[in-house]
């Protein structure tokens, strides 16, 4: 799922008097702290507390042995935590090694699969796709309703927009659900299924983490804002197709295709203007991306 | 000064074992499966084997589902998917088992296959009045549970329904009586389960029914359509529960909110078994679409649901079975629940909760399937634990399928999309895509698994003979020869019934004991029987209803492996009494009566 988000990730701490101003780097750990806890003490949505521990463990764990080895440095946890937590609560099995492996395989992800100095993959998004891919039958998805109330529905949604809001991300959760909801006409119209039930997914738990911490993610999503929106209605696209081929996991999939051949392709262009550039200048822009070492 | 290459070094290290992560989710994936069925071992391998024998035994039911309200006819066949029970008990006190099948198409006929004792069984159910209880307009049988309500040494009829409940008195085993009205039963329950108990320990079977659709719901006259679960794992508008105490004068009093019940799950099954060593019954309820309830028995004077504080009821699944099993031959009964698991969509794994050892104040409990090996089972039904190849241990059978239809098609991806839904949109059968005659998780193989006796259990379904794909719904256990073996009859949804023989390898020994209460109930149900050979103790206790809409022979069977000798039979009675038998003969039935 997201990392920490844009700027406020590369930005400082707070000093001084400042100190009690919530930094927007804690904003996403935050919401996705207070979901989990909200929907397991109310709901009981975990199977157990180990397997969500084991995630967030082995997420964390990957994160400082990788990062401290490559660069030098600790790297920020903020990010391995809420990849490990978003595992812990997406990934339902009856057994310990999926969490441990899908926690590994996302953060390991994030020094291994790297084009220019970015990596292309949303780490638990690729994380979640491979293992649901290569182990059906001992993985599925958080797939059902936290209780039957709408109260705490509204209340994430609310919660959601207001953070993605302040960190300059609502456009993206916004773009997607209406892409979403316009789809589901087609879906409804092409399968004879009732709109309100190709609308139903949507109001579940997964979307709602799907859409607040995934389509968000700035490390992976291209960089004008036109393009992130247009780059977001593909994703709700290549999801219809698959819907439309009865793939029960469409939205992790489409992201998980769509998101990397975005960047793909805005390198591709970056590297096209820069060759204009140096020709018609004589110098080259400097790659802003970061690179491994 | 860091090496120039260092960077390209990591990055290949890094990729390394990225790849070799990814590598390990497909192994460690067949891995989980390793106990999958395998086709080709040799019978006798596993030391018993199968033949499904029902024709040549004349047992030719084939189960016919309702049809409710047109207006849920695009998922008619997930509504109308239950009715298919069998319940075992030698109802004519010949020494032979008999069972019963309910039947679930208006006006259709259950079945009483009485025991020929020559490996023949008769259906006298027309015959003895048990037959024609699924009359337009009176509901359609889901299950039936056998019990001596009335002391009287011949087991009486339970027949829950979709429907009203009916009650027939064994009239010494020649005829039945309809007693329901007089007994004072509620007039429509949308049963998916009941058991008989004793919780108050006076000497009567009282009755418990789980109401498992919405009280006062008419499947065949809708008023809404506003009538499915309201949440996929949270639902709690089902059918309210009874509780009936038996009043010993053929008359049950309603105690259920007194006694401080109150669940509106979904309940598929239910079971009583004194877990917590109370001397009392305390009740488990599998629950559909949400947490299961285990409603612990206060001394009889109250029922309180600790299903959350022992650990049991604290993850929302599709519940479908309850059976208890001393899997490890330490005292200690674990409780099976079934769930689903569909390839790709839903893998919530069966559990096996085993209290943990050495107890607790809480009396807790640990899932313990994934470790064990009993935890997938495809959309799993009913389940029975029972020493299937008399090698000392409890073997665990589970039958599955839910809809089996169009072979190529399946309903899954449609489920779930609604599944996932508010409740305002699941809520409303009319929301429910359309099923256009797709399958939804059928044609599955069913699970026999066979335990080691120390941690695992082994998957031989199809190496012991247990082929068939017919959407299970009951299975018992029951051995109808009097050979010493258990034998195995399944329920199919829409389908025949089967009749597995069970052909045990030679120079395995067995014991079986056969109670009948005197203080306590005459049925025995509620006794705890704790057989002591070759250093380990077995518990089984006498039951009621055991798995899904089924019931087990009360007979107790214990396989002892090469043993020569059986120590001690302890029997606890539900009066309290406890009785010792010393050094009894192997390779027979006991039968035996609660001293005075």
């Amino acid at each position: 799922m997201t990392e920490v988000t844009g700027a406020a990730a590369a930005g400082p701490l707070p000093k001084g008097g400042q100190w009690l101003r919530l930094d927007n780097r804690f904003l996403p750990p935050l919401l996705i702290t207070s979901i989990l806890l909200t929907a397991h003490l109310s709901f009981g949505i975990l199977e157990g507390w180990e397997r969500t521990g084991l995630a967030i463990v082995t997420a964390f764990a990957s994160e400082m042995v990788l990062g401290r080895i490559t660069y030098g440095k600790w790297p920020y946890a903020a990010s391995a935590y809420i990849t490990g937590i978003s595992v812990g609560i997406l990934l339902r099995s009856p057994f310990l090694w999926p969490y441990a492996l899908c926690a590994f395989i996302s953060i390991a992800s994030k020094y291994v699969l790297r084009f220019r100095g970015r990596h292309l993959w949303n780490p638990s998004n690729l994380g979640v796709s491979l293992v649901l891919f290569l182990a059906p039958e001992t993985v599925s998805l958080l797939s059902v309703q936290w209780g039957n109330v709408v109260a705490p529905m509204v209340v994430i949604w609310l919660l959601g927009s207001v953070i993605v809001w302040r960190v300059g991300r609502f456009y993206l959760s916004a773009t997607y659900v209406a892409s979403f909801l316009l789809f589901s006409l087609v879906r409804a119209a092409v399968t004879g299924i009732p709109w309100v039930a190709a609308v139903a997914p949507i109001t579940g738990p997964m979307y709602q983490l799907f859409i607040f911490f995934m389509v968000t993610d700035p490390k992976v999503t291209v960089r004008p804002m036109w393009a992130q929106c247009l780059v977001v209605f593909i994703v709700a696209f290549v999801e219809l197709i698959l819907r439309l081929n009865e793939v029960v996991y469409a939205p992790f999939y489409a992201l998980c295709v769509v998101g990397p051949c975005a960047l793909l392709v805005e390198m591709w262009l970056d590297a096209r203007r820069a060759k204009l550039v140096v020709v018609g200048a004589g110098f080259s822009r400097p790659d802003k991306g970061q690179g491994i070492a | 000064m860091v090496p120039a290459n260092r960077p390209h070094l990591l990055r290949l290290v890094w990729t390394l074992l990225f790849v070799a992560g990814v590598a390990a989710i497909p192994v460690l994936n067949r891995r989980t499966l390793a106990t999958a069925p395998t086709v080709g071992s040799a019978p006798g391998r596993f030391g018993f084997h199968l033949q499904e024998v029902a024709r040549e035994a004349g047992v030719d039911f084939v189960h016919q589902p309702p049809v409710f309200d047109p207006q849920l006819s695009h998922i008619m066949p997930q509504v109308a998917s239950t009715g298919a029970s069998v319940a075992v008990a030698d109802f004519d006190r010949d020494g032979w088992q008999d069972f019963y099948f309910t039947n679930s198409a208006d006006n259709s006929l259950n079945r009483l296959y009485r025991n020929g004792g020559d490996g023949r069984f008769t259906d006298v159910a027309v015959q003895l009045g048990v037959a024609a209880v699924n009359r337009t307009g009176t509901g359609v049988s889901m299950g039936a549970v056998w019990g001596d309500y009335d002391n009287d040494g011949y087991e009486d009829l339970l027949v829950y329904k979709y429907g009203g409940p009916l009650l027939f008195h064994n009239d010494g085993g020649k005829a039945f009586t309809d007693v329901s009205a007089r007994a004072g039963l509620p007039t429509w329950v949308n049963a998916n389960s009941a058991t008989w108990l004793d919780f108050d320990r006076d000497g009567r079977l009282d009755l418990f029914i789980a109401g498992y659709w919405a009280d006062g719901l008419n499947l065949w006259r809708l008023e809404s359509t506003r009538i499915m679960p309201e949440s996929f794992e949270y639902a709690a508008n089902g059918g309210r529960k009874y509780l009936l105490r038996n009043q010993g004068d053929g008359t049950f009093d309603d105690v259920t909110q007194a006694m401080g019940i109150t669940s509106r799950r979904w309940t598929l099954a239910v079971a009583a078994a004194d877990l917590r060593g109370t001397g009392y019954p305390d009740l488990f309820f599998a629950n559909d679409y949400g947490v299961s309830e285990l409603y612990a028995n206060q001394g009889g004077t109250r029922f309180v649901d600790v299903a959350e504080n022992t650990g049991v009821g604290r993850t929302p699944k599709s519940g479908m079975n309850a059976s208890f099993g001393d899997i490890f031959n330490d005292g200690r009964l674990a409780i099976y629940k079934a769930n689903i698991s569909e390839p790709g969509v839903l893998v919530q794994g069966n559990d096996l909760w085993v209290p943990k050892e050495g107890g607790s104040a809480n009396g807790e409990y640990d899932n313990l399937a994934p470790s064990l090996g009993v935890d997938l089972g495809g959309w799993s039904w009913g389940a029975q634990f029972g020493d299937l190849n008399n090698d000392g241990t409890l073997d665990l059978y589970l039958v599955n399928g839910y809809v089996s239809a169009g072979e190529r098609s399946s309903y899954w991806y449609d489920f779930s999309v609604i599944a996932v839904g508010h409740s305002s949109i699941i809520g409303d059968a009319r929301n429910w895509p359309d099923m256009r005659g797709r399958s939804f998780s059928g044609y599955q193989r069913k699970r026999v698994w066979v335990n080691d006796g120390v941690g695992r259990f082994t998957e031989v379904a199809q190496s012991v003979g247990a082929s068939d794909t017919h959407d299970g719904r009951a299975v018992a256990l029951v051995d109808l020869g009097n050979r010493g073996v258990l034998d195995v009859i399944v329920a199919n949804q829409g389908g025949p019934a089967l009749v597995y023989r069970n052909t045990v390898t030679p120079g395995r020994h067995w014991i079986d004991v056969e109670l009948e209460g005197t203080a306590s109930n005459r049925s025995a149900i509620g006794a705890r029987v704790e057989t002591r050979f070759s250093g380990r103790t077995q518990r089984q206790d006498v039951l009621a209803a055991s798995g899904f809409s089924a019931q087990n022979q009360r007979r107790i069977h214990v396989g002892l492996g090469g043993a020569t000798t059986v120590d001690t039979v302890t029997i606890v009675w539900p009066s309290g009494r406890r009785q010792v038998i010393e050094r009894p003969a192997i390779d027979q039935l006991h039968r035996v009566k609660e001293p005075a």
